[in-house]
């Protein structure tokens, strides 16, 4: 790994809604007093007014999103994760989503990257309780090369989204050049004994570490980047279960109802195939540093290097032939 | 106003609350309180002061209202009918299966409806989302916006008061609904809102506080409004929730209540 290529995740963010701005006029902000957290700071100084701080209110922010794109805007409005969620589910479900409005949401510090902020601020359920919003598109880039990408597209997309956005640095996965779409999930390694099928920036650089050792064992392991939570990339899913019969599902959020969720969703409904899946496990958030909040709640390589290797043993004495 | 303008506002009230009434009635049950307790804002506001046009009705340059007590739908429903939105046989498809006319107000179903409500509290953020468009845009247009004083225990509506008055928004206008009763009971018994006067004077907006079915006092409290330069202007209607049906004047079980379609004649008959 080059800890060299890493980027800010927030300065792309804000970066790239500069630029989608520039183009559109129907490009506004919202913040609720996380404006500095969220990096949009160089925005407010190039379009003072076209972002709007609500304060500390993100129910309001919501729904005045709603408004301006009722009005013909489209807002992209940001909290943390677990405020932009919880706090203001029924404001996007009715006044952005049931509205059928354009409101493209963004939840901040997932999952455990909340950190020191711990529990409270530790959303590993907005992703699910998101997936169940009618319509609505859920997604998590996992590196700053799509997270650029996946926002352009998240614009011209009609309808709302929820993206869950690593604020922090990430490493640089994919080429400058490469192209992206929602709904379509990336393989970032093929391989033909099991898959993992990963998402957001942790657990994706975690399944590409597990899939390094894995291969030293002599194990072929496919890594997917699994962007869009909803809509699954059914094809693809099915694709590598009739592959390689084993599938790994790895997200900094909850298994309930969310990436694994869908996963277990499509391939049983599709192509029934051995699984695990690798998450939180119905637990709450606590604080401490991201390192140790991925080793207590087994977010790491060695659990998804293990996790692969019993999941074989079991394909091996299984009545699941390929 | 001209004692003939007033004449017409009031003879078109009473048209529409007949209306509302009978479209209600058709059905046998709705929210006939609340809906009966706006028809008179509702008159003023389509037929003086709103610049729309029921030919195009997503025209890009209009006046805009919020019905945040998207439950008061119905009497909504007769002014746009009224207004050739849509056709008048549609009244009578209210919550029908497939209906274009739900009991909550569906900017997606009914031509004439400029934002989805029902969910208390949210209409305020909503209509703050329209000013700052307008403004953003450089247009000169109002929002209009109608909550209810039970509605005005959420929280939502507080924040949005704090925000309206925060960005100055003067092409905003609000109206609450205080008909003084909500669900469960009176509004100062279930969850009193006093002082509401000082509450939204307190927020930063111009407040006036009016006979919420009296023309002379609406026409001037709006023109008031209009000409503020730097607030968002509340005007709190004292109303009477279920105002001029016999069987639900006052009473305090006509927020959602049954009644027969020959309740619903004889009511029409008695207001003329």
């Amino acid at each position: 790994m080059n800890n060299n290529n890493n980027i800010e995740m927030r300065a792309v963010y804000a970066q790239t809604l500069i630029k989608l701005a520039e183009e559109d006029d129907r490009i506004v902000l919202l913040e609720a007093d996380l404006m500095k957290a969220t990096g949009t700071t160089v925005f407010k100084n190039k379009f003072p007014d076209r972002i709007f701080n609500v304060g500390v209110a993100e129910a309001n922010m919501v729904g005045i999103a709603a408004g301006l794109s009722a009005g013909g805007k489209i807002p992209f409005a940001a909290s943390f994760g677990c405020f932009a969620s919880r706090r203001a589910y029924d404001q996007f479900f009715i006044s952005a989503n049931y509205a059928q409005q354009n409101v493209k949401l963004v939840g901040t510090d997932p999952g455990i990257s909340a950190a020191f902020n711990g529990g409270t601020h530790m959303p590993f359920e907005d992703a699910g309780i998101m997936r169940n919003i009618p319509k609505l598109v859920v997604f998590e880039p996992c590196d700053p090369v799509s997270l650029g990408k996946l926002i352009i597209q998240s614009a011209k997309h009609k309808g709302s989204t929820y993206m869950r956005l690593h604020r922090k640095a990430a490493r640089v996965l994919y080429p400058e050049n490469e192209e992206f779409e929602l709904g379509k999930g990336k393989v970032l390694v093929d391989g033909t004994d099991v898959t993992i099928i990963a998402t957001g920036v942790i657990m994706v650089n975690e399944a590409l570490a597990a899939q390094e050792q894995l291969e030293k064992e002599g194990i072929s392991a496919a890594v997917i980047d699994m962007h869009t939570i909803k809509p699954i990339d059914t094809e693809l899913v099915s694709r590598y279960a009739k592959k390689t019969g084993a599938i790994i599902t790895c997200e900094n959020h909850q298994v309930i109802n969310g990436l694994g969720s869908a996963v277990a969703e499509t391939l049983s409904e599709n192509n029934p195939t051995l699984m695990k899946r690798i998450g939180i496990n119905d637990e709450f958030g606590e604080v401490g540093t991201q390192d140790y909040l991925q080793e207590r709640f087994l977010l790491t390589a060695e659990n998804i290097t293990n996790s692969a290797k019993e999941l074989l043993n079991k394909k091996k004495a299984s009545s699941f032939k390929i | 106003m001209e004692d003939i303008e007033l004449k017409k506002l009031e003879e078109k009230a009473n048209e529409i609350r007949k209306m509302t009434i009978d479209e209600i009635g058709y059905l046998g049950v709705g929210h006939i309180g609340g809906a009966l307790s706006v028809v008179e804002v509702l008159t003023v506001l389509y037929y003086k002061y709103m610049d729309v046009s029921p030919e195009d009705p997503k025209k890009k340059e209009r006046d805009k209202l919020v019905l945040s007590k998207g439950h008061a739908g119905p009497a909504l429903y007769c002014i746009l009918a009224d207004k050739g939105y849509f056709p008048k046989e549609w009244l009578h498809t209210l919550n029908v299966g497939g209906t274009n006319l739900p009991s909550h107000c569906d900017m997606n179903r009914t031509p004439g409806i400029d934002m989805t409500t029902g969910s208390l509290g949210q209409g305020i953020s909503s209509a703050i989302g329209l000013a700052l468009t307008n403004r953003i845009n450089k247009s000169e247009k109002n929002v209009f916006l109608i909550i209810g004083d039970g509605e005005s225990n959420e929280g939502q509506i507080w924040e949005g008061a704090m925000a309206a008055a925060h960005f100055k928004l003067n092409n905003l206008i609000a109206f609450t609904d205080y008909n003084k009763m909500q669900i469960d009971g009176y509004v100062h018994e279930t969850m009193n809102i006093e002082d509401l006067n000082s509450k939204w004077l307190s927020f930063g907006w111009f407040v006036q506080r009016i006979n919420g079915h009296n023309f002379r006092e609406l026409e001037m409290a709006i023109d008031r409004a209009k000409e503020e330069k730097c607030r968002p202007s509340m005007i709190i209607m004292d109303t009477v929730k279920g105002k001029g049906a016999f069987f639900a004047e006052g009473r305090l079980d006509n927020h959602n209540m049954n009644f027969n379609y020959d309740t619903a004649k004889e009511a029409c008959r008695i207001l003329g």
